[in-house]
């Protein structure tokens, strides 16, 4: 009988060499003459060990990494297609306490499944979401989003169900169902996973928001930075219309739903959901002002539902197993889970889905086992480019919208970015401000000029020219910015400015 | 060719153009037909995407795709058939950093310059390029086969620091693992050529 052998075919497995691998595995086989079959899965997100090989066994799939193609020869000596020990195996990849400790719904499937198997997708639970949908009313549907307490996971945090009923309620001859995949946060890679490890279950979700509102149109857009997961996309909502989920009549419904996906080309900015609206409607990413809301006038001026990739992705379980299911993970006004993305100086980085409510040094220490390279971590930016850095005291607060609110920082789309000790502040808060004079789109000035005046202002602390007056000046701009920004790059931009000031003003040659 | 006394010029002479002259001015004005090549390009992509909403992005990218730039040439022609103006379509190009209005080098290296590859040492990394490659950022190497570029984020923020190399990613890069990569590169395009 034929062996099963998996080998990812996430981008940062491919990164790493994965498909070199996949390539030495058959090669090896067949001159050995053993009989097996290899499956291109997601990734496990355990990226210390990508490429990750699992092999079946009767016991259940054996791990090992990190594989490169010049290991293949040696695993076959120690006949790892029987799941035999060797320097890189780790044993049965369920029991790895990484994974186990999670509490993986989202990702349930991710790493598992053969992404663009449509059976497999099946076999895994996948559909039950929809096929619920499809037997109750659109404002039942809406009804039980409003009821899991779901929130958008991009870093807004705004309550989705309110959203949808929001695009429900609005007349309007054609609706939209807008995702937004534009994830450009240094940090996240969540969206990448979900879009390269299973998209059926993105396009699933999006179908039943589509089905809640009265949508019969979806548009993924997808930064051009991410060509697999376009490729992946693509590839699944072919299949996903050749099997009748997608098209005129969902599922034999009589109702329709359809998806195209569109690339961005390279504006940060984008990730904005007005400015991704305007980019979708082919003009330059410019921010919008808001009223109106894009849920009224989004989209060719239409009742759209802006969301992004992890909150539709956990509709289709919310439909499948209740609100009440979800709801009860989480705490406070978090519910649900969140995919934390741990990345930067750590030894273990990768996915790691969890109820809110997880504390910064658990996941530091407990998770990541401290840097990678081994010093001591100094700062810690929660949330992407956009988010604040937080200090060591702070670390024992519960990973949770309002907690992070309270001491000025933001959870965002949950990137984790670590710092060791070698990280210059200052240098830091520089490039933060440069970021913002390169991604700003220019329509509002406290942005398109504060950023330029931010690096400069901070080039002159930097180099020690009357500090104190220089440090105010910067707090004073940053207010500007904050209250004075059309949008969140702008009105952001000064959170991880701010906070490295504040908790690091040694690094700008101030005094504690 | 008519000449005009032009009163109180002390006499000096102003030149007008003929009839024919004008003619042959305003032909000048014409922007010559395009490449072969490119006009097939252009022309592929917007029978493709022209009546679809919002059709000027992924119509960009056609072009991009099966070029590797948008060349400036093609901007009329494209903003005529969407029924836009030409300062329209030149602001979309120039707005996004992806697209590109002239030859690309053989090979792109983009290096990512966002805060999780810093903190793995992007920036000893762009060094290790720039003297490898004897350019700087945005520039193109001393042989003019490579383009160096920054990208924001590659979504590899636990593999870092990460770089894309004619579009494929790679992760964990040492100077080492650059140096192998650059030159499998150069190899591969050799070998094609």
């Amino acid at each position: 009988m034929s062996i099963t052998i998996f080998v990812p075919r996430d981008a940062a497995a491919l990164a790493v060499g994965a498909d070199a691998v996949a390539t030495a595995i058959v090669r090896e086989a067949a001159a050995r003459g053993i009989d097996i079959t290899i499956k291109r899965n997601g990734s496990r997100g355990m990226f210390w060990l990508e490429p990750l090989v699992e092999v079946q066994t009767e016991a259940g799939r054996v791990a090992y990494g990190p594989v490169q193609a010049s290991d293949v020869a040696a695993l076959f000596d120690a006949e790892f297609q029987r799941g035999q020990i060797h320097p890189l195996s780790h044993g049965l990849t369920e029991s790895l306490p990484w994974l186990a400790r999670q509490q993986r719904l989202s990702f349930a499937r991710i790493g598992v499944t053969d992404p663009l198997l449509l059976d497999d997708y099946r076999a895994h639970g996948g559909g039950e979401g929809l096929a619920r949908a499809l037997a109750i009313a659109p404002a039942d549907i809406v009804q039980q989003v409003l009821d899991s307490g779901l929130r958008g996971r991009g870093g807004a945090a705004f309550p989705t169900g309110i959203k949808w009923r929001t695009v429900h309620d609005a007349p309007g001859p054609q609706k939209y169902i807008v995702c937004n995949a534009d994830e450009g946060d240094s940090g996240s890679y969540s969206d990448r996973m979900v879009m390269e490890g299973d998209p059926f279950m993105l396009i699933e979700g999006m179908t039943i928001a589509g089905l809640a509102v009265g949508a019969t149109q979806g548009y993924i857009y997808v930064r051009s930075e991410y060509p697999h997961a376009i490729a992946a996309l693509e590839a699944a909502i072919g299949t996903a219309r050749d099997a009748g989920w997608l098209g005129p009549d969902v599922l034999g419904s009589g109702r329709a739903f359809d998806l195209a996906v569109r690339k961005g080309a390279g504006s940060y900015v984008c990730g904005e959901e007005t400015a991704l609206l305007e980019s979708l409607e082919g003009k330059r990413g410019i921010v919008r002002a808001k009223p109106p809301l894009p849920a009224l006038q989004g989209l060719f001026g239409e009742p759209t539902v802006v969301n992004n990739v992890i909150t539709l992705a956990a509709v289709p379980l919310i439909l499948a197993r209740g609100a009440a299911f979800y709801a009860n993970y989480g705490q406070g006004r978090s519910r649900g889970t969140l995919p934390i993305q741990l990345a930067g100086n750590i030894r273990h980085g990768g996915l790691i889905e969890l109820a809110f409510g997880v504390t910064l040094r658990e996941l530091l220490f407990d998770w990541g086992g401290g840097s990678a390279s081994g010093r001591p971590v100094k700062a810690v930016q929660v949330g992407g480019p956009l988010g604040a850095y937080v200090p060591e005291s702070q670390w024992d607060l519960p990973l949770d919208y309002e907690a992070y609110a309270a001491v000025g920082a933001v959870l965002g789309h949950g990137g984790i970015v670590v710092h060791d000790d070698t990280a210059d502040m200052a240098r830091l808060a520089r490039y933060a401000m440069e970021f913002c004079a390169v991604e700003s789109c220019g329509k509002c000035t406290p942005c398109r000029i504060g950023s330029t005046r931010g690096v400069e202002v901070i080039d002159r602390l930097r180099t020690g020219e009357q500090r104190d007056k220089q440090a105010s000046l910067l707090r004073d701009l940053c207010a500007t910015m904050v209250d004075g920004s059309l949008c969140a790059m702008g009105g952001m931009t000064p959170f991880p400015v701010l906070s490295a000031l504040k908790h690091y003003p040694q690094d700008f040659g101030l005094s504690a | 060719m008519q000449a005009v006394q032009e009163p109180g010029q002390g006499g000096r002479e102003v030149r007008l153009a003929s009839p024919g002259e004008l003619r042959e001015k305003l032909r000048s004005l014409v922007p010559p037909p395009l490449d072969p090549a490119v006009a097939e390009a252009v022309n592929a992509a917007i029978a493709t995407w022209r009546h679809e909403p919002g059709g000027l992005m992924p119509l960009l990218h056609a072009v991009q795709d099966a070029l590797g730039y948008v060349p400036p040439e093609a901007l009329p022609v494209i903003a005529k058939a969407l029924s836009l103006s030409r300062a329209e379509v030149h602001g979309v190009v120039s707005y996004y950093h992806h697209f590109k209005s002239s030859k690309p080098a053989a090979h792109r290296l983009e290096l990512c310059r966002a805060e999780a590859c810093q903190s793995m040492g992007a920036d000893a990394l762009l060094a290790h390029a720039e003297t490898r490659l004897g350019c700087s950022l945005h520039g193109r190497s001393a042989d003019g086969q490579v383009e160096l570029e920054p990208v924001y984020c590659l979504g590899l923020c636990a593999s870092a620091p990460s770089l894309m190399l004619d579009g494929q990613p790679q992760g964990r890069v040492t100077p080492e693992r650059f140096d192998a990569l650059l030159a499998e590169a150069r190899a591969a395009k050799g070998a094609a050529a």
